[in-house]
C-alpha cells in the first residue's frame, strides 16, 4: 500500500563512515569465525527464501501460466502450452478488458494531472514556517492512514443515492456508486482525496531537504517566488519527482479496494486488479487467462519499479 | 484562484520570519489552507455526524438536519457485525506480521549494511523490488500453493496455508519485508563504522552486534516503522480477501465487505461501522503523530 515516506528522511542522513571503510570490510568478512559466518547465512536466508517464495516465484509462475490453458483444478501434469492465445483472448474477446485499461488510465491521469500537483502545490505552501501548520498537515494527512476499502465506506455516505449528502445537497437521484456513467469519477475523487495528503507529505520532506542557500541565491538574483520554485527546487528535488511519478503510477495500478467494496469492479468500475481477481476467485476460474492480464500488470509495474531503483540506489551511493 | 496571490506571499526561509506581522497575502494563504483542510476532514467529520443520529430521525427529517441524537448505532454495529472478533483477528494477523517483518527486515538490512558483497545492490533491489509488485500479479499461483500446502490441525482449522491465520501473517510479512530492508539498511550504513570495529576488539560475535550494537541504535528508524507497518497490515485488504473463507476468520478491513449486504441499506449504521474500524489507525496516528514525523524529517535539517 502506501509505501516510501522514509525514504527522503533516511537519505538524508549524512553516511560518515561508509565510504572509507568499504574495501576493509570486505576483507575483513574472510576472518569471520564459523559461527558467524552460519549466522549471516541465515540472517539473509531465512527472509531472502520467504520473498523469494511467495513473491518473486509466484510472479514468475505467473508469466508461466499466462501460456497455458490451465483451469486450476486438474494436476499440473495436464497443462497444455497455447503460446500467446491467452493474450489474444484477453485483447480481442474479453469485453471488460478494453473498459478496465480505459479506467486504470483515467485513474493514473487523475491522480497525476490533478491529485499530485494540488499535493505538490500544498507542500509548497506549508514548506513556509506558518502557525497552524501541524494542523493543516495533520488534516490533509488524515486520510492517508486510512485503508482504501474503509474510504469506500466513508465516501458511501456521501454518494449514495437515498441517504447520501451529495443528493440531498443537490436534489439529484444519481447513484453516485451505481451509475456506469458517473461512478469512476465518484471513486477518483475518493481515492484522489487520500492520494494528495500522501503526495502532500512526500514533498514536505522532499522540500525540507532543499539547501536554502539555493533560494536565497535565486531571491537575490531578484527571481519571483514561482519562478525560483519552477526554475531552482523543482528540478533539484528530482529525486523525489521520480519517487511521486513511480508511486503515482504503481498506486493507480495497484487499485483495487475501493472498487472491490463497492460493486467488485464491475459496471462502470472495472479495473486490471478486479478482473484478475475475479478470474481466480470468482465463479468462473479462468487460471491462464487471469494469469495474462496479471502479466500485463506485472510487465507495466516492472518498468517503474526498475526506474525507482535506479533512482534510489543511485541517490544512495552518492 | 488565489493562487497567484499565495505564490508572491513573503519569503520566509529565514528562520527570524515567525515575528512578523500578518501581512494580506499571509491571511489570503491561511484561509485557503484552513478552507482546505477543513474540507479535507469532511468526510470524516460527516461519518462521525452521521454515526451519531438515529436513522428514524434522519429517515423523516433527512441528512441535512440537526437531532436524533443517540449511540445506539455503535452497539447494533458492534453486534451486528461482530467488531469483537474481527478486532480480535486483527491483532492476531497485525502483531506477529509486524514483529517478524521488522526482524526479518533488520537482518537482513544489517548484513548489506555491515558487510560489503558484490550481491548487496542485487539483494536490496531484490527486496524494495518487491515490495512494489501489484499483489494481484501474484494471485494465481499464491492461492493455488496455498490450497495445496498443509497444515497440522492445531495450528487452523482449515489444516492448509490457505484460510489460517499462518497464511496471512507470511504472505504480508513477505511483502512487506522489502519496505523495511530498505529503510533500515539506509539508517544503518549512516552509523559511524568505529562501533563493529569496538566491538570486534571486544570479541563481540556478528549476532552481538546486530542485537547489542545495531538493533538500540536503530530504535528511532524501528518504531517509525513499527508505526507505519501496524498501520498498512492492518489495513491490508486484498489477500485477506482472497486467502480466507470463514467468514469468522477476517480480520476488520476486509470483513467490512461481508457487511455490506446487512449495512449498506442503513447508512447510519453504515457510519458508525466505519468509525469504529478506523479508531484504532487514527488512534495510532494521533499518538504516534511525532513518531511519523520525525522519521519522515529525520537528519532533514542536516541534509
Amino acid at each position: 500500500m502506501s509505501d516510501l515516506p522514509l525514504i527522503q528522511a533516511d537519505r538524508a542522513v549524512p553516511p560518515p563512515a561508509a565510504t572509507t571503510t568499504t574495501r576493509g570490510r570486505g576483507r575483513r568478512l574472510r576472518l569471520l569465525s564459523r559461527t558467524d559466518r552460519v549466522v549471516i547465512t541465515l540472517m539473509v536466508l531465512v527472509p531472502l527464501l520467504l520473498v523469494v517464495g511467495l513473491v518473486w516465484l509466484p510472479a514468475a509462475a505467473t508469466v508461466l501460466l499466462s501460456g497455458t490453458d490451465w483451469d486450476g483444478i486438474g494436476p499440473l501434469g495436464e497443462i497444455d502450452w497455447v503460446g500467446l492465445k491467452n493474450y489474444d483472448d484477453v485483447v480481442n474477446i474479453y469485453p471488460p478488458f478494453v473498459p478496465a485499461v480505459q479506467n486504470n488510465l483515467l485513474w493514473l491521469a487523475a491522480l497525476f494531472v490533478v491529485a499530485t500537483p494540488f499535493g505538490m502545490f500544498l507542500a509548497v505552501l506549508l514548506d513556509k514556517e506558518l502557525r497552524g501548520s501541524r494542523f493543516y498537515q495533520t488534516a490533509l494527512y488524515l486520510p492517508v492512514v486510512l485503508s482504501l476499502a474503509l474510504i469506500g465506506f466513508v465516501w458511501q455516505l456521501i454518494y449514495s443515492r437515498d441517504q447520501g449528502l451529495l443528493n440531498a445537497l443537490l436534489g439529484s437521484q444519481t447513484d453516485w456508486y451505481g451509475d456506469p456513467n458517473v461512478n469512476i469519477w465518484a471513486v477518483l475523487f475518493a481515492a484522489g482525496w487520500r492520494h494528495v495528503g500522501y503526495i502532500m507529505l512526500l514533498y514536505l520532506a522532499g522540500l525540507k531537504g532543499v539547501d536554502p542557500s539555493l533560494r536565497e541565491a535565486a531571491a537575490v538574483d531578484g527571481s519571483s517566488e514561482a519562478s525560483t520554485f519552477f526554475r531552482v527546487v523543482f528540478p533539484v528535488m528530482r529525486p523525489i519527482n521520480i519517487i511521486v511519478l513511480v508511486v503515482t503510477v504503481i498506486e493507480s495500478l495497484r487499485a483495487f479496494d475501493l472498487v472491490w467494496v463497492i460493486n467488485k469492479g464491475r459496471n462502470g468500475l472495472e479495473l486490471l486488479s478486479a478482473l484478475v481477481t475475479q478470474n481466480v476467485v470468482g465463479e468462473a476460474s479462468r487460471i491462464g487467462f487471469g494469469s495474462a492480464l496479471a502479466t500485463i500488470m506485472l510487465v507495466v509495474s516492472l518498468v517503474f519499479i526498475t526506474l525507482y531503483l535506479f533512482t534510489v540506489m543511485r541517490e544512495d551511493r552518492r | 484562484m488565489s493562487s497567484a496571490t499565495l505564490t508572491r506571499a513573503p519569503d520566509t526561509s529565514a528562520p527570524s520570519t515567525r515575528r512578523r506581522p500578518l501581512r494580506p497575502a499571509r491571511v489570503v494563504l491561511h484561509v485557503f489552507l484552513a478552507a482546505v483542510a477543513v474540507g479535507w476532514l469532511f468526510p470524516i467529520l460527516w461519518a462521525v455526524l452521521t454515526s451519531l443520529r438515529s436513522y428514524e430521525y434522519t429517515a423523516s427529517h433527512g441528512y441535512v438536519s440537526l437531532g436524533g441524537w443517540t449511540l445506539d448505532n455503535y452497539v447494533t454495529a458492534w453486534r451486528t457485525a461482530e467488531f469483537g472478533k474481527h478486532f480480535l483477528n486483527s491483532v492476531y494477523i497485525t502483531v506477529p506480521a509486524v514483529l517478524l517483518t521488522l526482524f526479518l527486515a533488520s537482518c537482513v538490512a544489517f548484513v548489506i549494511a555491515r558487510f560489503s558483497w558484490k550481491l548487496n545492490i542485487a539483494l536490496l533491489g531484490l527486496f524494495t523490488a518487491a515490495n512494489l509488485l501489484p499483489q494481484q500479479a501474484l494471485l494465481i499461483p499464491l492461492f493455488r500453493m496455498f490450497t495445496e500446502v498443509p497444515l497440522p490441525a492445531w495450528m487452523s482449522d482449515s489444516e492448509l496455508l490457505y484460510d489460517s491465520y499462518w497464511g496471512l501473517i507470511l504472505v504480508n510479512v513477505a511483502f512487506q519485508c522489502g519496505f523495511c530492508v530498505f529503510v533500515l539498511s539506509n539508517y544503518m550504513k549512516a552509523l559511524p563504522h568505529e562501533l563493529y570495529e569496538a566491538a570486534m576488539v571486544d570479541g563481540a560475535s556478528v549476532w552481538r552486534q546486530y542485537w547489542q550494537v545495531t538493533m538500540p541504535l536503530c530504535r528511532p528508524a524501528l518504531a517509525a516503522l513499527a508505526t507505519l507497518e501496524v498501520t498498512w497490515i492492518y489495513n491490508e485488504f486484498f489477500w485477506a480477501t482472497v486467502l480466507m473463507r470463514t467468514g469468522d476468520k477476517f480480520p476488520v478491513t476486509s470483513s467490512l465487505n461481508n457487511l455490506r449486504g446487512e449495512f449498506f441499506t442503513d447508512n447510519n449504521l453504515v457510519s458508525a461501522g466505519s468509525v469504529l474500524v478506523a479508531i484504532p489507525t487514527l488512534v495510532i496516528f494521533f499518538l504516534l503523530q511525532k513518531q511519523f514525523v520525525r522519521g519522515l524529517t529525520l537528519g532533514a535539517s542536516k541534509g
